[in-house]
């Protein structure tokens, strides 16, 4: 499959043809490049050589990251992709996240779409990645998530660097009459050491800019890199501990009003009675709107500040519709239980199941039911966005992130053309998958058609952001084991019923059109781990359950990871065999997944003898591209389990910056098990019971572990990296609750069961 | 109503129910302090009124008379204070939306604890959340604004 690497390559050199010297090349049409969309707004004496770089006379280079910078880190690894073959430091540049626009594409968010493991390297796997790779350029989604953005941008950002700087070194070259190859560069200038002679980037900025492109893009080698490998001073760093105004919600414009929406608490419900003339006549208020959306209906208030828009927002009186879906918890449970007992898809089919469990010995089967419950993002920064409808051209100011679904639904929420729409995408208070949804920017586009031109800042409240969310779907799973004369599986089925959220997606984004096929999202994380198991199938149902679920980080995997990771702590434990050497013997066809492993129960001493009342468990999984081990140790306290210290292991394949990805591991094995300690979202009367930070509530400081780290790099793959550690968190724990306790707690959130300090 | 907030003083007219935070953000534009939930959960609101931190989230501010300090306040003459040069120093931030909050409770322990130990930081940083799960090198700040404030710096 070479070839698709070679087009995947040449795309991006017609790219920067097309885009730098207005070449023409006869191109199939979805090779043709968008157009660089930084050219509509340089500035005077500035020069742009492809979507990513600009340079000004007076060299302040500037660098777009256009992906969505939730705390992950990603504007400065993507920045210094760039900045490496452009050969300056990051100290030198300035990194925007750009506009919206298509040019921006994420091709890598696709291409493991397609119903293959990640380890499937089959031609049919790799033609169809390559495929999907197209059809995310012909959607052109600007889009973060899927952990797929440094893999999306290792190629295209670091020829991006490169180019550039070849041009730049042939226009010094014309400029000083001597030849480029005796020419180098470092800094931001380009030098001939032999004549001690230099020019700065700016210099001739935009002599090269005008230059055709380097035929050949020639890309340093790994063992070149100055920035790449390395750990790197996030260049959000000084704006975040000096509090400055770089969120969403900060923003301030002159004459700007403030607002927030309540909407019904009963998803898709229609208010059925309202009265809005007590709140209206509040003080401090101006108007109260109905809104009404793919998401749901209700009303946005306008107000003088944002207080005064909350109290009138509780002053609403409304009755709102009855549900669609089993009002309560309950029989929503019900539900799930009745589709598990449906025939699903089957996402893996190794060896003949039935056959193998047609005449098991009854000690020799191992079975178990497990269910996760729905969870809130509950990002830190509550959804909020700001827009101002003026002269029929909207702007929209928020976190988010795909701006280019943002400028499209807003677009037509308030009955423009997409070009007459800007979105100016901010750091993010958090995202975790929430901000893939728009429903924030469409609230405010909407409000902004009542405010006769004048901007509005629309925030809602913890309680509104709480239980109007995407949640993580709730899931429930069978499994069933047959154990060798060995202890080791022979065969295992595992059945999974839960909501889809593509299909939830699709109704609140594009209600035309009708998912295909089965979610691949209600398996992921268990059709596709690498375990060899003669006999292995695993299938899965979509649960008609209509509350709206969306991405939570690593999506899937965060249930499935739970189900298939504490499954087999249970196989290793009626088969009596450690869990460690377990997975090492079903996993020997996979030796990345081994070295992982291996490297994590090394690190966390597996196997030496814990103090009485001590415990550890161990959980892998294989997401998005890296392969990752967890061990969690407890420990039984007067006040409570205490989770004392996690161990963590990760094969990326490429590390490009090791601090960030280490703060990234450790950032997402908290949310994972802030998760299975203690959330959970409940509903009774077709609402959302919880509702703020006291009943939803996540790790505090106080029970937070020590954390000890390791970056692989052994798998010939890059990786992604801010999800991938919170799959095995929550089986890392229940399966050391297991060892402590004796107790196997199959269903989340484990405070149901135990209490921890 | 007036306030003085980072050393400067305020005239505004606002609801005295209405909460410091929001009479902060919407009426003086001190953006600093971030809302996060309302009810004083979080933290992310944290400012100092006589130097002790506070959620402002939760305070009216008709009950506020003392001086204001937010996170946009803790500098010296454009010198970091030495707790956000720690934040700086040890890359804490991940979103960042939260560190206002935990920075402004970090100071106000150090100004009454010159050196916390594991259970004073435990206790006076509990009641702010991060969800990024930056709390291995919050700790670790800490301890490094502890030595960088003990030098003078």
């Amino acid at each position: 499959m070479a070839s698709v690497g070679k087009i995947a390559r040449r795309t991006f050199l017609i790219g920067a043809a097309a885009i730098a010297g207005g070449v023409a090349v006869g191109y199939y049409y979805y090779r043709k490049p968008y157009p660089n969309p930084l050219e509509r707004d340089l500035a005077a004496d500035e020069a742009t050589f492809n979507p990513y770089v600009k340079i000004g006379a007076d060299n302040t280079i500037t660098i777009v990251a256009p992906r969505a910078e939730m705390g992950q880190g990603i504007s400065t690894t993507l920045a210094a992709m760039v900045a490496e073959e452009l050969d300056v430091g990051l100290d030198q540049i300035k990194v925007e996240h750009g506009p919206a626009s298509y040019a921006y594409y994420n091709s890598a968010m696709l291409e493991e779409g397609g119903p293959f493991a990640f380890f499937d390297e089959s031609m049919t796997a790799e033609i169809v990645r390559a495929g999907m790779g197209v059809v995310g350029k012909f959607l052109a989604l600007q889009g973060t998530g899927g952990s797929t953005s440094t893999l999306d941008g290792f190629g295209k950002m670091r020829q991006a660097g490169a180019a550039a700087r070849q041009m730049l070194i042939a226009a010094a070259a014309q400029k000083l009459g001597i030849a480029a190859a005796e020419l180098e560069t470092a800094n931001g200038r380009v030098l001939h050491k032999a004549s001690g002679k230099s020019l700065t980037y700016g210099a001739v900025a935009a002599t090269a800019a005008a230059m055709a492109p380097p035929a050949e893009i020639r890309l340093k080698d790994k063992a070149d890199w100055k920035l790449l490998g390395k750990p790197q001073k996030r260049i959000d760093m000084l704006a975040k501990v000096t509090g400055a105004p770089i969120f969403g919600i900060d923003l301030t414009l002159p004459e700007m009003l403030y607002g927030t929406v309540k909407m019904s608490p009963r998803f898709w419900a229609k208010p059925v009675k309202a009265d809005v003339s007590n709140a209206e006549k509040m003080p401090g208020v101006i108007k109260i709107v109905p809104i009404d959306t793919n998401y749901g209906h209700g009303f946005g208030i306008i107000a003088e500040n944002t207080w005064a828009a909350f109290k009138a927002a509780e002053a609403i009186d409304a009755e709102w519709a009855d549900p669609e879906y089993p009002p309560d918890s309950a029989g929503i449970s019900e539900l799930l239980k009745q589709a598990l007992g449906t025939t699903g898809s089957v996402m893996r089919d190794d060896g003949d199941v039935d056959t193998a469990f047609a005449d098991a010995p009854r000690e020799k089967v191992v079975e178990a039911d497990y269910a996760v419950p729905y969870l809130a993002h509950a990002t830190m920064e509550p959804m909020n966005a700001t827009a101002r409808l003026k002269d029929g051209v909207l702007d929209i100011w928020c976190g988010n992130q795909a701006p280019t679904l943002v400028r499209q639904l807003c677009a037509n929420a308030v009955g423009i053309e997409q070009d007459k729409v800007s979105v100016h995408t901010t750091f993010m208070g958090g995202g975790f998958g929430r901000r893939i949804e728009v429903d924030f920017a469409l609230c405010a586009a909407l409000m902004a058609k009542e405010t006769a031109g004048r901007p509005i800042k629309v925030i809602w409240t913890r309680e509104e952001d709480m239980r109007h969310d995407a949640y993580r779907p709730a899931s429930v799973g069978k499994f069933q084991a047959r154990l060798g004369d060995d202890g080791m599986p022979v065969a295992i089925g595992m059945a999974i019923a839960s909501p889809s959220p593509i299909a939830s997606t699709l109704r609140r984004l594009f209600p035309s059109i009708s998912p295909l096929g089965l979610d691949k999202s209600i398996v992921d994380g268990a059709y596709d781990q690498p375990y060899t198991i003669p006999n292995y199938r695993v299938s899965g149902i979509a649960a008609p359950v209509s509350i709206p679920v969306g991405f939570w980080r690593s999506v899937g995997c965060s249930i499935n990871g739970f189900f298939h990771e504490g499954f087999m702590d249970e196989i290793a434990v009626a088969g009596k065999t450690d869990p460690v050497e377990l997975r090492k013997t079903l996993m020997a066809a996979y030796p990345a997944a081994v070295k992982v492993v291996e490297k994590v129960a090394e690190m966390a001493k597996w196997g030496e003898a814990l103090p009485a009342g001590k415990a550890k468990g161990i959980a892998f999984t294989l997401s998005f591209g890296s392969w990752v081990g967890e061990i969690v140790q407890v420990a039984d306290t007067p006040s409570g389990i205490r989770i004392e210290k996690v161990w963590i292991a990760a094969d990326v394949g490429t590390a490009l910056d090791p601090g960030i990805i280490q703060a990234q591991l450790i950032s997402a094995a908290i949310y994972g098990l802030s998760a299975a300690m203690g959330q959970e979202i409940t509903f009774a009367d077709g609402m959302v019971e919880q509702s703020n930070f006291h009943d939803y509530d996540a790790m505090r400081i106080s029970q937070c572990p020590a954390f000890e780290v390791a970056i692989l790099e052994n798998f010939h793959k890059m990786g992604g990296v801010g999800e991938v550690g919170t799959p095995p968190a929550a089986p890392a724990l229940a399966n050391a609750i297991f060892a402590l306790t004796g107790r196997r707690i199959r269903a989340l959130p484990l405070s149901k069961e135990v209490t921890f300090a | 109503m007036r306030l003085t907030v980072d050393g400067q003083a305020f005239d505004f007219n606002a609801d005295p129910e209405m909460p410091l935070l929001w009479a902060l953000r919407d009426l003086m534009g001190k953006t600093g302090p971030k809302f996060g939930c309302g009810i004083a959960a979080c933290g992310a609101c944290t400012v100092h009124v006589d130097g002790q931190a506070v959620r402002s989230c939760s305070l009216p501010v008709g009950e506020v008379t003392g001086a204001v300090i937010t996170i946009e306040g803790i500098d010296t003459e454009g010198r970091l204070h030495p707790v956000q040069q720690a934040w700086l120093e040890e890359q804490v931030a991940q979103c960042g939306y939260c560190q206002a909050g935990q920075i402004m409770s970090a100071v106000a322990l150090l100004d009454e604890v010159a050196d916390p130990t594991d259970a004073d930081i435990d206790d006076a940083m509990g009641g702010n959340l991060c969800r990024c799960g930056t709390y291995p090198k919050i700790r670790a700040a800490i301890k490094r604004a502890v030595v960088l404030k003990t030098a003078g710096i």
